[in-house]
């Protein structure tokens, strides 16, 4: 629809009647607006500040994922999960070959399912130094974002140290991992623990106690733990809601019951509480990265797997605990060397669908927090 | 289990575990019914809703529902088989988080649900034509009208 075509579509208004007397303003926001992160479209309906509902309305960077996967190897689709969340690539890929070893039935080495947790955890910590530098910086607060960014960047070197690639890093391999730890991986892992710590309480003494933060976020986007099981939603969002549950715990994979780690929790389910969740569980990472490291076994880091890998017919759903949620692969396979359907169960997506419903009766600027708080990757909820 | 077993019967085709994962498959008339009464019993979290598609079947699409039960720490996959273009009942009574994942199935696999309150494509525009993940669907297949329309390009590829 062109646009005079859309001013003449408008209903027609009573001669006296201005702009100002009407009660609903419809504003678009996005799909390039920089507090969306990413191309997210939201359609407000407006009365004056206050959010009488909203509509998303995504899929602007769909790539027929699934699809893709169809026509891929088993191991050949792998690569293409790291484009999910390109924030958390570790996280997609550990998933993707966990649920495959499972259809198959690999035993993974212990070397290589430490070797996983360290790297997995690493990376929760840079998306959440992510998700803290954007969130922070849509509520107003420029400075945080570039001390987030620059801790972030140690971690990136260690993926580039280990496997060539800082973002979308293929680590894993159906089996286990495809490289052993460089000389000085452990130096550098530990060294990154240390100096992270006090960089986190730096974090939280530059913006918890800050009064604009406080204001911009408490009690805004509560959403209960009644309603959070309504919308299936996970990972911090449910947590911030005092719902205990974790993936890591619930259903422990890659060894992850040979560490111990607390699961922090929220009371209120505010934007504030969530903020918490999170920054708690930067500091839960560093410690379960610590025991990894301390605990990490000799041996093989990879099983012995097939060439050509041919799964049995028969469908599997595996989990795993992503800095965003549960993330989660449904696979079909019919036996042979391709996949017959792939699904990838996006937290983003899940968790996004619950904006309409924490955003309703806020004000329009608390849409921006939400949509921060959400922690979401258009990557991933587009697929 | 076994209460559902006994209490539908037949309609429960075969309730199994394959790689230590529970799943049921029951008859499309009773998927409803079924599903509402492992809501009842505290599988409140619909974790994910889903189609396969199987074109050589006499009913070529299966809806998987996967079901989380957050008090006894369990997970069950419930399967059932529905002909092309017959509509499969809404959850979006029940669980409201229902409703995106059943307009991607729509959007992607054109199986309709009846009841949902805006089933409309989710992912694609909606004027596009054809359903991209059924298996007759081509890989680099694709609404070339629409593209040339929108996006004033020959073709996306």
């Amino acid at each position: 629809m062109s646009d005079n075509q859309f001013y003449e579509s408008l209903p027609e208004v009573e001669p006296g009647h201005t702009f100002l007397d009407s009660k609903e303003l419809v504003l678009n926001m996005g799909p390039q607006h920089p507090s969306t992160h990413g191309v997210l479209r939201v359609i407000l309906k407006l009365d004056g500040e206050k959010v009488n509902g909203l509509e998303c309305v995504i899929g602007y960077l769909h790539r027929g994922i699934e699809k893709i996967a169809e026509s891929r190897t088993w191991a050949g689709f792998a690569p293409f999960v790291d484009r999910l969340d390109y924030t958390a690539a570790v996280s997609n890929n550990l998933g993707y070959c966990m649920a495959v070893e499972k259809l198959v039935g690999i035993e993974v080495p212990k070397r290589a399912q430490y070797l996983r947790v360290i790297l997995t955890e690493l990376c929760r910590l840079s998306s959440h130094q992510i998700w803290l530098g954007t969130h922070v910086l849509d509520i107003g607060a420029v400075t945080p974002l570039f001390y987030a960014f620059r801790d972030r960047e140690e971690i990136l070197n260690v993926f580039e140290k280990y496997c060539g690639a800082r973002l979308t890093t293929h680590s894993f391999r159906i089996g286990g991992c495809r490289w052993d730890v460089y000389p000085a991986f452990i130096k550098d892992v530990l060294r990154i623990c240390d100096d992270l710590l006090p960089k986190i309480d730096e974090y939280k003494d530059l913006i918890t106690g800050n009064r604009i933060w406080m204001q911009r976020t408490k009690n805004v986007g509560c959403i209960s733990a009644d309603d959070c099981l309504a919308y299936a939603i996970t990972g911090p969002v449910l947590r911030g809601s005092g719902v205990n549950w974790d993936v890591r715990k619930a259903k422990p994979y890659s060894s992850y019951e040979d560490f111990e780690f607390d699961i922090p929790l929220g009371v209120a389910g505010d934007t504030f509480d969530r903020y918490l969740v999170r920054i708690e569980e930067m500091r839960q990472s560093i410690r379960i990265i610590r025991q990894a490291v301390a605990g990490l076994p000799e041996g093989p880091i990879i099983a012995r797997v097939p060439k050509v890998l041919k799964p049995p017919a028969g469908e599997v759903y595996m989990s795993v605990e992503a800095p965003k949620g549960e993330l989660g692969y449904f696979l079909v396979s019919d036996g042979t060397a391709q996949p017959y359907r792939v699904r990838v169960r996006p937290p983003s997506f899940i968790n996004l669908q619950a904006l309409a419903k924490m955003a309703k009766g806020g004000l329009v600027a608390d849409v921006v927090a939400i949509i921060g708080t959400l922690d979401i990757v258009l990557g991933e909820v587009d697929r | 289990m076994e209460q559902l077993k006994s209490a539908y019967g037949s309609g429960i085709r075969d309730a199994a575990t394959y790689a230590e994962q529970n799943y049921l498959v029951v008859d499309r008339s009773i998927c409803h019914e079924v599903l509402l009464s492992l809501y009842d019993s505290g599988f409140h979290s619909l974790t994910d809703l889903t189609a396969v598609h199987y074109p050589k079947d006499e009913l070529p699409f299966e809806i998987v529902w996967i079901l989380f039960s957050m008090p006894t720490n369990e997970r069950v996959r419930v399967k059932a088989r529905f002909a092309d273009g017959e509509d499969v009942p809404t959850l979006t009574d029940r669980w409201v988080g229902a409703d995106w994942l059943e307009r991607e199935v729509y959007d992607m696999f054109g199986v309709r649900f009846a009841g949902h309150p805006d089933l409309r494509r989710i992912l694609l525009p909606d004027e596009w034509v054809g359903f991209p993940l059924r298996k007759d669907y081509g890989l680099k297949q694709q609404d070339t009208v629409w593209v040339q329309k929108n996006l004033g390009i020959e073709s996306g590829q």
